[in-house]
């Protein structure tokens, strides 16, 4: 019952704010409606028990994702009439994706749910179960090769992103660290001794 | 313990209270103490930094309110309290007004998990450390939003550094806590203490000492402090991303800087230091002292040992702040990608190569 009505409220919360993702007119605050939505979500995962898949979404995409998000959006001037002019133009477009996806949710928990009980409580695990050490041993030894796989993928997409950012410019100034490290103050620093002069 | 001290006919009422009802109050009310302890830890660590660095500098510090001054944290808080909050006219008024709440609920919020001694944990959680980690990361959103709301450069200046200087080394923690929870075997807190108890011989900061060179200076980073405090960094952008702020908006940023270094000090003490455990612990002679009343708290754990730790950790704050100049900018992003991250890198390897071949403090870990 009392996680019931943690359920409603934390999902209506939810529902708000990725409305006001898409209907914010400063980019700002659409970025901060989605940081609310993730909350929202991770709050669900850990109402089922999955407290490690709702820690790391807050701390990979709440933690970081969305500060580069911010970033970036921060920093873009963004003509918010023009984008609204687009919405005005593909609005038939956005429909049918909308659609589309609609039916596919509806179908997905459908199919889903055919044989599965929906409306019936949830089901707790018993003590001792840790959601870490559970998903862990599934990694690390049913999907160990499609794991590593993802994992070469994201070196790679780290690697490519590097190199497609770093380029020589000429004529760009750059510090030798070991060399200012490696100054001593009588590298650049002369004590000179005279004597007193005097008053005139 | 509770229930000689209680009348029998208030126990009884307690008792016909439903369980969910018993448990919120109790809850509830560890909640209250420790948020009153930080607040009350931080408003005396502004007293302490100031009497450490005025001594440091060879002045007397604050001495005039109260006896040895140590009425001036609270002559602080109401000087700030009864002054006008101006909110800047070009501002975003919503975002500007919620920014230092925001950076002041993740650090309160990350007591949850923290053990002040054997059994005083308010959420006994599995995933303790990863809640740790992702709510200091949280905090950055407060310094960016107050930095953009504001509306003004040198807010902005201040809130972009504090941005990329905190991503960069929240990596460098993340890192350092995966050797922590190589070791301790457990992403519980309560856990990783009681995996270093027995003597400061067990403490992870012996085997683990360059992950906690790099978490402690990475916690100095997180939270703006000098020599990485070129967020605020007054000598060329004012005072960053908090320039327009004053009164009690003022007052919750700094209130929450300061409880952001009394959690990174108490939760270094807890990762490297054994937490709430004492030094002393298995040591032959001393065993007897646990006895006598007062001696006795230097052999047994307890909060006092945390204590001791954590302002061991703020002291040092104020010794750092008190004897290095500010960092240039390119030097912390050098320091934080090209010099800590590899060395972590290296240091979790290390750590997987010595359990692997069961040498030192690991021998257990891969049976």
């Amino acid at each position: 019952m009392f996680q019931a009505i943690l359920f409603y409220l934390f999902s209506a919360v939810l529902m708000g704010a990725a409305l006001g993702v898409i209907l914010s007119r400063n980019p700002v605050h659409a970025v901060m409606f989605l940081v609310l939505a993730f909350f929202q979500s991770a709050i669900l995962w850990i109402l089922a028990e999955a407290e490690f898949l709702g820690i790391v979404l807050v701390l990979v995409y709440v933690g970081a994702v969305m500060v580069l998000f911010l970033f970036v959006v921060m920093m873009l001037d963004i003509n918010v009439e023009a984008v609204k002019r687009g919405l005005t133009r593909y609005w038939f477009l956005g429909l049918g994706f909308t659609l589309l996806m609609a039916v596919e949710i509806v179908q997905l928990i459908w199919l889903r749910g055919q044989d599965s009980d929906i409306a019936g409580g949830f089901e707790p695990y018993a003590d001792g179960y840790s959601n870490t050490k559970a998903l862990g041993s599934v990694l690390y030894t049913e999907h160990v090769y499609a794991f590593e796989i993802a994992a070469v993928i994201l070196l790679l997409a780290i690697v490519a992103a590097i190199t497609l950012t770093m380029r020589k410019r000429p004529g760009l100034k750059v510090q030798n660290i070991a060399k200012q490290v490696a100054v001593r103050a009588k590298d650049r620093l002369r004590v000179v001794k005279m004597d007193a002069e005097k008053r005139q | 313990m509770l229930a000689g001290l209680i009348p029998a006919s208030i126990w009884e009422i307690w008792n016909s209270l439903p369980p969910l009802v018993q448990y919120l109050t109790v809850v509830t009310w560890k909640i209250l103490f420790v948020t009153i302890g930080v607040i009350l830890i931080v408003a005396f660590s502004t007293y302490f930094e100031r009497k450490v660095i005025g001594s440091m500098q060879g002045r007397v510090g604050p001495n005039r309110v109260g006896p040895l001054g140590l009425g001036q944290p609270f002559a602080d808080v109401i000087k700030l309290l009864i002054k006008e909050v101006v909110v800047p006219s070009k501002s975003n008024r919503f975002l500007f007004v919620i920014a230092p709440l925001l950076t002041l609920i993740p650090a309160l919020a990350a007591w949850a998990v923290i053990p002040l001694n054997d059994w005083y944990v308010i959420a006994d959680i599995n995933a303790g450390l990863l809640y740790v980690l992702a709510l200091t990361s949280v905090g950055v959103y407060g310094v960016i939003l107050a930095g953009w709301a504001t509306n003004s450069k040198y807010a902005f200046l201040g809130a972009m550094r504090s941005a990329a200087q905190i991503v960069a080394y929240e990596i460098a923690m993340g890192f350092a806590l995966v050797g922590i929870l190589m070791a301790a075997g457990s992403l519980n807190l309560g856990d990783i203490v009681r995996a270093q108890s027995g003597g400061f011989l067990n403490w992870f900061l012996l085997p683990l000492f360059p992950l906690f060179l790099v978490y402690w200076i990475s916690g100095v980073a997180e939270t703006n402090r000098a020599p990485f405090d070129v967020a605020e960094g007054e000598s060329e952008i004012v005072a960053g991303f908090h320039v327009e702020y004053s009164g009690v908006a003022f007052a919750l940023f700094f209130l929450a800087e300061y409880a952001n270094m009394v959690l990174i000090s108490s939760l270094t003490a807890i990762f490297f230091l054994g937490g709430w455990a004492s030094p002393f612990e298995g040591i032959g002679f001393l065993e007897p002292l646990a006895d006598i009343p007062v001696a006795g708290l230097l052999v047994e754990g307890g909060l006092h040992w945390l204590f001791f730790k954590m302002a061991f950790f703020m002291y040092t704050f104020f010794w750092l702040r008190a004897t290095f100049p500010r960092y240039r900018y390119d030097q912390i992003m050098r320091l934080g990608w090209k010099v800590f991250i590899p060395v972590t890198i290296v240091w979790i390897v290390v750590e997987g190569v010595m359990a692997w071949f069961e040498i030192g403090p690991w021998a257990g870990l891969t049976g």
